[in-house]
């Protein structure tokens, strides 16, 4: 097969490009802390984006990157579950004080440091509890190079107009794998903007009309800022339980989902009359797609979900999977997170569960569940 | 009527040194001529810590223990010049954040530590600290704290701060904290207090400075001559993108389907760089690839595996079960993947004639790969292999090795010779 004359086909892997996308998307920092397997992105970060910083271990990376997105900057660090563990009481803190940064989680296979230099699809549980209150930051995840070069640069989009932290979820095998791509089927990236508050008094928290406070840089010459990690008013001052502290909470439980539909990703591959469902996100939506297209070519009807915002759970996927007598959910893990997220610790008997752990879901692994 | 404190009357108990140490500051901030505007104050977790409210500066309140490490990113990412980045922190705070200030004292970053240091936890009910002296006690040492406590001005010193100082939090101290706040680069002042509700109590008759002389935490100065951290701004960088090569397929492709090809053998033994080479001549052959890399935590140590799948068609799984083709160069690369050679029923294995080989079906070639050095093996062996199956012409993977950057050394012409004689 000989390529196209416009096209651009290189050999690259998922962490040049999901760092390309980022800094194409407005990411101007990262701070690094060495991990296998996110070191990819630290080294292309360096090279890459006008500040990088090495930090000496997790928790200074994400007290750094709140410090930088206070004053105005948007970092981006990548790093996996070992590090994360460390970051997240931190990450706490950034959601609280309304800080952008993206997360760049790269799963490999624990429990706690587990197998450095083997992939998992493990964390998701996770994501969804880390933050103490329930309350949930924006989890993206790309399915294939092209996907994966939209959301990287939809978490900085995100990250910045919601004002919160965001997960880019993904893992060993999509950041460290290369393969030949062609670089003309990229979408144009375009830089985030930031809207600037108006008045001459600013109140850090003021929810406005869409519940996303307006972003000042703090140590501005001309409005206070005041951030606050603890519970606090509209003005950012630290409160116990007043109606104003607790109307602010409220509102940040709400922000990420009043807001999903701006930021909800998917991949949805129907076939009429199809009975069966299946549902993956990355690096076993690759699987998921082989196995959807063989089972066609042998003359039977399947429909396949690619979810590309794991959370908050966007309603169109209950809505989809609603339609089928079957739905088969694929991941790399051996207790099906993702599925019990959509449908509860007892899943319905309508809905099958692929994982794995120490390998890659294979796509016959798949097509047999949805034979049989 | 400060321009820095919004309220005259502060929240803190009678007696209590934060109260003081808040007005001097204020003090200090006013008689340098800097607006409210120009500070920000960030606060850890613990009785200073609720002086937000009562500030006109920039307000930052952080975790506990992390306010250092949270102002040295404010201070790395603010371009405002004449901009001051001041941190409030406790005795608590400063262990639980022990390596931000060590940290932010080393890069000598732009900003000022306040300490305040009561010897105990306050907040929390009077426990001990990681500074609290040898014999004092707290509501959690009733005999008297049997160590003794951090000395955090000989840790900062020693890790590069402009300026490190101790005070006892006693009458105007607005001078020494001045000469910290125009220091250029890292500065950090202790301040030493007694906390009225328990160190006061648990400890009656104790003079400050007694204990600080006791203790052998005694009031001083001690400075480093360096040049304060400075953030290059803005600075762009190259594309990621364009730094790659375009491949162009520029050769006749043969006919077949997808081939799945495992090159093994020990880490530092160019497997992964024999990998690069077959996936981009594979890619100038008109294939698509998909190349995974598989190794031990240890870099130079141990097996290195790679996994090539070559297809006329996009590739969207890039796993190998049992592989149509595999190279084995040493018995580490051997070892990784004998349970996929004996599954194998058809296909070829290209292995060093000096290895055991194990049963397969496979087609076998044993060869003294190993015979152009241990760091030339896999690349010979894949030699051989394009000469034997056919799926890429050995003059394609030549000129692709010679222009993979291969040191002159490499005798990539004579290997293809031995493999294709």
């Amino acid at each position: 097969m000989q390529a196209k004359n416009d096209s651009q086909t290189v050999i690259i892997d998922g962490s040049r490009l999901v760092t390309e996308a980022m800094a194409r998307a407005g990411a101007d920092a990262f701070i690094g802390y060495p991990i296998t397997p996110a070191n990819l992105l630290y080294q292309y970060a360096g090279r890459r984006l006008p500040l990088m910083l090495p930090a000496p271990d997790e928790i200074t990376t994400l007290q750094w990157m709140s410090g930088l997105a206070a004053a105005g900057r948007i970092p981006v660090t990548a790093t996996s579950f070992p590090g994360f563990a460390l970051m997240i009481e931190s990450v706490n803190m950034a959601f609280m004080m309304e800080l952008p940064m993206v997360i760049v989680l790269v799963q490999r296979l624990g429990p706690a440091t587990g197998t450095a230099t083997c992939g998992a699809q493990g964390d998701l549980a996770l994501l969804r509890g880390m933050i103490s209150g329930g309350h949930q930051v924006p989890v993206l995840c790309g399915d294939g190079f092209k996907d994966t070069w939209n959301l990287a640069a939809e978490a900085v989009h995100t990250a910045v107009r919601l004002r919160t932290p965001v997960v880019f979820l993904t893992s060993k095998e999509e950041m460290m794998t290369r393969k030949s791509f062609d670089l003309s089927l990229l979408d144009d990236i375009f830089p985030v903007e930031r809207r600037s508050p108006g008045g001459a008094h600013y109140k850090t928290y003021d929810p406005g009309e869409d519940g996303i406070p307006a972003f000042l840089p703090v140590a501005n010459a001309s409005r206070q800022v005041r951030l606050n990690a603890s519970t606090h008013d509209m003005e950012g001052i630290l409160r116990h339980s007043t109606d104003e502290a607790m109307a602010n909470t409220r509102r940040l439980e709400d922000k990420a989902g009043n807001h999903l539909d701006s930021y909800t990703r998917y991949q949805y591959d129907s076939q009429e009359d199809a009975a069966t469902l299946v549902v993956s996100y990355g690096i076993t939506a690759a699987a998921a797609r082989e196995a959807v297209s063989g089972i066609r070519e042998s003359g039977k009807k399947v429909s396949l979900l690619v979810a590309g915002t794991l959370l908050p759970l966007p309603g169109i996927y209950y809505r989809i999977t609603g339609k089928y007598d079957r739905v088969v959910i694929a991941e790399e893990n051996i207790n099906a997170q993702f599925a019990r997220l959509m449908f509860g610790e007892e899943l319905p008997g309508r809905v099958r569960t692929v994982g794995a752990i120490g390998k890659m879901i294979a796509p016959g692994d798949i097509t047999k569940e949805v034979l049989l | 009527m400060s321009t820095i404190l919004r309220k005259k009357d502060l929240p803190y108990c009678k007696g209590c040194g934060h109260d003081l140490i808040a007005k001097n500051t204020a003090k200090a901030l006013e008689r340098m001529g800097l607006e409210a505007l120009d500070v920000t104050v960030v606060t850890d977790i613990g009785c200073h810590g609720i002086i937000d409210g009562c500030l006109n500066t920039h307000t930052v309140h952080g975790l506990h223990g992390r306010s250092v490490a949270l102002g040295a990113g404010i201070a790395m990412g603010t371009g405002r010049q004449g901009n001051k980045i001041i941190v409030f922190i406790g005795d608590g705070g400063s262990t639980i954040g022990l390596q931000h200030i060590l940290e932010a004292a080393r890069l000598n970053l732009d900003m000022t530590v306040v300490v305040h240091n009561n010897m105990l936890y306050g907040m929390t009910g009077g426990q001990t600290s990681g500074l609290t002296p040898c014999g004092f006690k707290t509501t959690t040492s009733s005999e008297g704290n049997p160590w003794s406590g951090y000395d955090l001005c000989a840790l900062t010193h020693t890790s590069g701060a402009a300026f490190s100082g101790r005070i006892a939090g006693v009458g105007d101290i607005s001078g020494t904290l001045q000469e910290a706040f125009e220091t250029a680069g890292f500065s950090l002042i202790e301040i030493v207090e007694i906390c009225p509700s328990y160190g006061v109590r648990l400890n009656p008759g104790k003079k400050l400075r007694e204990i600080m002389e006791s203790s052998g935490k005694l009031p001083g100065r001690w400075m480093n001559d360096r040049k304060p951290f400075v953030l290059e701004q803005g600075k762009k960088r190259g594309d990621l993108l364009k730094e790659l090569k375009t491949i162009t397929a520029s050769h006749d492709m043969p006919p077949g389907g997808p081939v799945s090809v495992i090159l093994s053998g020990s880490a530092g033994e160019g497997v992964q760089l024999a990998a690069g080479i077959l996936a981009t001549a594979a890619v100038s052959t008109g294939y698509h690839v998909t190349q995974k890399g598989s190794y031990p935590v240890t870099v130079g140590v141990g097996f290195s595996t790679a996994e090539v799948i070559i297809s006329p068609r996009p590739v969207m799984y890039h796993g190998i079960d049992i592989p149509d083709m595999v190279v084995i160069t040493s018995v580490d690369g051997l070892e990784h993947c004998r349970r996929r050679i004996e599954a194998m029923k058809g296909g070829s294995l290209f292995i060093d004639s000096s290895l055991e080989c194990p049963p397969t079906g496979a087609g076998v070639v044993a060869h003294d790969f190993r015979s152009v050095g241990a760091r030339n093996a896999a690349l010979f062996a894949l030699f051989r292999m394009a000469a034997v199956t056919g799926i890429l012409q050995p003059e394609v993977i030549k000129s692709t090795a010679l222009a993979s950057g291969l040191p002159a050394a490499v005798p990539v012409g004579k290997m293809m010779e031995l493999a294709t004689g």
